[in-house]
Formats: structure tokens, C-alpha cells, sequence
């Protein structure tokens, strides 16, 4: 799919467009990175009414703020994938601290374990979607079909070396995500802050 | 792998000469798939046992558990379709475009992206579904059979047609078709390719979409004096972007129907779009069957042009609807509602699936009143207007 490593051009080009306030430039926008965007957000608030909302305002704010995103640093889809997982986390922080408030049940702690989870569940997502297709296929066989790694191997037209290295080299990507400031993950996405 | 008892200290060879407990390096190895279950149970217990000797092990084995934890069988969220208008209405309200998307391409933007939609989660069974195209034909149903694939294939020939227009790439670049027209561009494309089309086809389509988009924004918004030439006829750039939109919609109901997907109509802002396109065509191509003695001459009057001429009222009922008078003599004259002789009720989406030959004109229309042969001419002239 196109959505995948997309060139460095494609990117300095939209941001380009997007200054130049091109409308035509951010449907193209939308139409690539919509359902990343809606997918990271809803897996932090797991609502879809709160997830279009945030995926409104990411749109929105890139839209509003073309130059806030520099392709030199790195990738859009990363800096959408960041900028999305900080709206979230804001949004969800605000309505549970409201919740809490109105006397709901749990501590500060529980909110802060709470939004931690949340930001390490949708970088793990995005983490996922960007690993390198072959790690991806082989984490999908080996978890969700439950094939063992020499099936995966067959599977994949590998040798059993190269599943094993492939497991164990996905998972360590994955475990990134626990990190505050991942290696693997884009700039700015770590913490729940 | 065999089994192998754990028990046997490392480095122990078996009788085939290979060890009978792995060393660190393979157990290593192992970590990632031991987390996942996905080694064999002897494998497994020798990974165990080696944990409680080898603190790096232990520690790389209880990150990668936790990572396995952290995977998660993606939820098929369909993004709601109508989200788009509302993201992209809002981001213009708060920041007015430089460069909009002239108000007439808006429809095409819209449809396109619908149907790219509906094309992202299907596999290999639905690229290759059978669909069957269906026109009106000299009064007569027409259809082609193709499928799924097939379909994008021709949505991306003839949007072709306008891209050729404002100067980008022919999409069917070399290959040349015997006329022009969207169904002989069509025919062509399918027959120069060596195999039926497939996915493959999807990113094309959506590239040149894209670009038309692109492209028509730097028109201005008036459409200046380009014109799309169709073979038979020419369009002006703007209704050539809504027969585009209307073209789009048809085709991915069709797509819909042959992969059992539920598809809504268009927005209401742009069906009515669509719908004017058609009520402004219907005068000519009511002319066009008159001089072929497709239409009867009725007691036909001379009208000046301009002037008003005896009238159909076409009331389009639902979102998008509204009402046309459509002058029956003559494309010169103009719609009157003193000289209405007939009036005929349908709603939106029904007139468009008349339009596209979808619909046979005798089922069309739940209420008519009037010019029983006014009523006739005009909703066959309408299924007419199909084309494949």
C-alpha cells in the first residue's frame, strides 16, 4: 500500500500545499492518514464519538499550523501518529480527572496508571503498522494463528533461524513501546504527560 | 525438533552428534517465539530452565512477555464515511482555503473517496466479484459483464477522458481505442490488457482522482472555456465533474450490490448536484430523440428562444430534492410553470438510478399527473442518458 514508506518528497510536497492553504491537499491528507489517525485515537479512548473528535482536531490543527511540521525531522505519518496519541491522552485525562471529580471511584494513581496504559497501548499499535512487513507477517502467524515458529517458517518459505530471529526481533520493537522516549517510535510520542 | 531432555547439561552431545541442550546463543534465539508459546514444549522447557541462570535472558524474556501482552487483533473500524465532510469542513472553517475545491468538483471529491472506501478491506474474492453494468440502449436494458476490478478499470478510463482534457496522462497510454467514447475507451482497456484486471488497478484510479481534484483547483473555479470531449458529445468542465461524481456513485453501487455491502447515496448538497445535471440535460437529449423519432413530435409549437415553452415539472422529493421545470419543445426555451402540462414525484436517489439506466422508466415516478406522453418521453429520455 501506498501508506507505507512513503518517499520524504511526498511529505515535503504536502506540507508545501498545506502552507500554500490548498484545499484539494487536505483531502489527499485525510484520505492517506484517516484511519491511523482514528484507529491510534480510538485505541487510547475507546469511543468512537471522542475518537472523531480528536481525529478532527488533528486534521485541523496541521491544517491551521502547516509549519509546525518540519520533514526534515522525520516522517509525517510519524508526527500525525505522535501529535494523535498526545491529543488523545490530553482528552482522555480531562474527562476521567472530570469523572474523578464528580466522584467517581478510583485515586489520581489509578487516572495516571490509567493514561499510561492507554499511550503504550496505541504506541504499540502504531508500532505494529510501521515494523518492516516481514517481522509484521510473522508476529500475525505466530500470535494470532497460533502457529508455532517452525509452522511460521514453512509458512513464510523461511528457514526456522530466520522465524525465530524474526519473533524475537518484532517483539523487541513492540517492547519499545513501553519506553518513554522509544527509539523506534516518532519524536514527542512517549510519555502520557 | 525432538525432544530433548532439559536435564542433560549443556554442551552434551546427542548420539546424532548435535547438542543435546542449546547453548546460550540458540536459547537466545528462542526468547521471542518461547514468548509467544510458539516453540515446541521441549524447547520451551529447556528456554525456562535456562532463565534461572542467565539474568540477560530473564530479563530480555520478561520485556518480550510483556510485548506479547501489548499486541492486539486490530478492531475493523470502518471509519464513518461521513466523517470526511465534517474533518475537512472544519478544518476550512477555521483556516478559509487559498486554493478551495471548486463547489462543482466537491461531489467527485466526495464520491471518489467513498468508494476508495469501500474498495480498502476487500480481498482477492471481491476484486474478482462478477458485477454486471447495466444502460438503456435504443429504449432497450443494455449490460456488460465484468467484475469488481473491472469496474475501476472503467471508472479510471473514462475519468481519463477529463484528465486527457486539462492536459495530464491518458490513462490509457498507448493503447488506442476506435472512438473516444467512454464505452469503446473502456473495451479497449480491457482488451489490451493480458489478464482481467485485479487490485492493482485501484491505486491508478485514485492517483488520477486525486489529480483531478488537484487539477481543477487551480481553475479558479470557473471552468474557463475547457470542455470534455465524450466522443458523441462535449460536456463543460464543471458538469463533466459532476457526471464524473454521478458516474462514481452508480459504479460503486453496483460494486456494493455484487459484494453485499450496504451504500448510502450521496450527501444531500451533492445529489441535488447531480440531480440538476440531469434536469439541465434533459431538454437536448429530449431534442436529440425527437429529430431520431425517438420521442413523439407532439403537437409541437414553435417557442421562441428564451421564451417559455409548455413544461414538465419534475419535483425531486427528499434530501437533495427540489424542483425543475424541464421545457419540453425546445432546449432554447425556458422552464414555465404557467405552461406546466405535466408533473411527475420521484425521489432523489430513484431519478439518479433512472438516469443511469438503473431503473426501467415504466417503474419510475411514484407520482405522475398530466401529459401521460410528456411523462413517457421525458423518463425514457432520462434512462437514455445511461450509458455503460
Amino acid at each position: 500500500m501506498p501508506q507505507r514508506d512513503a518517499p520524504p518528497r511526498w511529505d515535503r510536497r504536502m506540507q508545501q500545499r498545506l502552507a500554500r492553504g490548498e484545499a484539494a491537499a487536505l483531502g489527499e491528507l485525510y484520505d492517506r492518514f484517516a484511519s491511523l489517525v482514528h484507529g491510534l485515537a480510538h485505541r487510547v479512548v475507546g469511543e468512537e464519538h471522542a475518537a472523531d473528535a480528536i481525529t478532527r482536531d488533528v486534521f485541523a490543527h496541521l491544517w491551521q499550523h502547516p509549519d509546525a511540521y518540519d520533514p526534515g525531522e522525520g516522517p509525517l505519518r510519524s508526527w500525525l501518529a505522535a501529535l494523535t496519541n498526545r491529543l488523545a491522552v490530553q482528552r482522555l485525562r480531562t474527562t476521567e480527572t472530570a469523572a474523578l471529580a464528580r466522584g467517581g471511584h478510583g485515586t489520581t494513581e489509578d487516572l495516571e496508571r490509567k493514561l499510561r496504559h492507554a499511550s503504550v497501548a496505541a504506541r504499540a499499535d502504531y508500532i505494529v503498522q510501521s515494523m518492516p512487513a516481514p517481522l509484521r507477517a510473522a508476529l500475525e502467524l505466530a500470535y494470532f494463528q497460533r502457529r508455532d515458529y517452525h509452522q511460521t517458517a514453512t509458512d513464510l518459505g523461511v528457514t526456522d533461524d530466520e522465524a525465530r530471529r524474526r519473533l524475537r526481533l518484532g517483539l523487541q520493537l513492540l517492547a519499545t513501546a513501553h519506553d518513554a522516549e522509544t527509539p523506534g517510535a516518532p519524536p514527542g510520542i512517549g510519555g502520557a504527560a | 525438533m525432538s525432544r530433548r531432555p532439559a536435564t542433560v547439561p549443556p554442551g552434551t552431545d546427542g548420539p546424532d552428534g548435535m547438542p543435546l541442550v542449546p547453548e546460550h546463543g540458540v536459547l537466545k534465539s528462542l526468547l521471542g517465539a518461547w514468548a509467544l508459546a510458539a516453540c515446541a514444549p521441549a524447547e520451551a522447557e529447556a528456554v525456562e530452565e535456562h532463565l534461572g541462570d542467565c539474568g540477560p535472558c530473564a530479563d530480555e524474556a520478561l520485556r518480550l512477555r510483556e510485548a506479547v501482552g501489548l499486541l492486539h487483533r486490530p478492531e475493523s473500524l470502518d471509519l464513518d464515511p461521513g466523517l470526511r465532510t465534517r474533518v475537512l469542513e472544519s478544518c476550512l472553517e477555521r483556516r478559509p482555503p487559498r486554493v478551495p475545491v471548486p463547489e462543482w468538483a466537491a461531489a467527485y471529491d466526495a464520491e471518489t473517496a467513498r468508494l476508495d472506501a469501500l474498495l480498502q478491506d476487500f480481498g482477492v474474492s471481491e476484486w474478482h466479484a462478477p458485477v454486471r453494468l447495466r444502460w438503456y440502449e435504443a429504449d432497450e436494458a443494455s449490460s456488460r459483464r465484468t467484475t469488481v476490478a473491472g469496474v475501476i478499470a472503467h471508472l479510471l478510463t473514462v475519468d481519463g477522458l477529463v484528465a486527457v482534457a486539462l492536459g495530464l496522462d491518458d490513462p490509457l497510454g498507448t493503447v488506442a481505442a476506435a472512438r473516444p467514447t467512454p464505452a469503446e475507451r473502456t473495451e479497449a482497456y480491457w482488451r489490451a490488457a493480458r489478464f482481467p484486471p485485479t487490485r492493482s488497478v485501484r491505486g491508478p484510479w485514485r492517483e488520477q482522482s486525486h489529480a483531478l481534484v488537484r487539477t481543477v483547483s487551480f481553475t479558479g473555479g470557473g471552468t474557463g472555456r475547457t470542455t470534455v470531449p465524450y466522443g458523441d458529445f462535449e460536456l463543460p468542465l464543471s458538469d463533466a465533474m459532476l457526471d464524473r461524481a454521478f458516474e462514481c456513485w452508480v459504479h460503486a453501487e453496483d460494486i456494493a450490490e455484487a459484494v453485499d455491502y450496504p451504500y448510502e447515496p450521496p450527501s444531500g448538497r451533492h445529489l441535488h448536484r447531480l440531480v440538476d445535471l440531469a434536469a439541465r440535460m434533459l431538454p437536448a437529449v429530449l431534442e436529440h430523440r425527437r429529430l431520431h423519432g425517438l420521442a413523439s413530435p407532439v403537437e409541437r409549437r414553435l417557442v421562441a428562444a428564451g421564451e417559455p415553452g409548455r413544461s414538465l415539472r419534475l419535483e425531486i422529493e427528499g434530501s437533495g430534492g427540489g424542483e425543475w421545470l424541464i421545457p419540453l419543445d425546445s432546449p432554447a426555451a425556458k422552464g414555465s410553470a404557467e405552461h406546466e402540462v405535466a408533473h411527475v414525484a420521484l425521489d432523489g436517489a430513484e431519478f439518479c438510478r433512472l438516469a443511469a439506466g438503473h431503473l426501467p422508466p415504466r417503474e419510475a415516478a411514484a407520482g405522475q399527473e398530466g401529459d401521460r406522453t410528456a411523462i413517457r418521453d421525458v423518463l425514457f429520455a432520462a434512462a437514455s442518458m445511461s450509458r455503460m
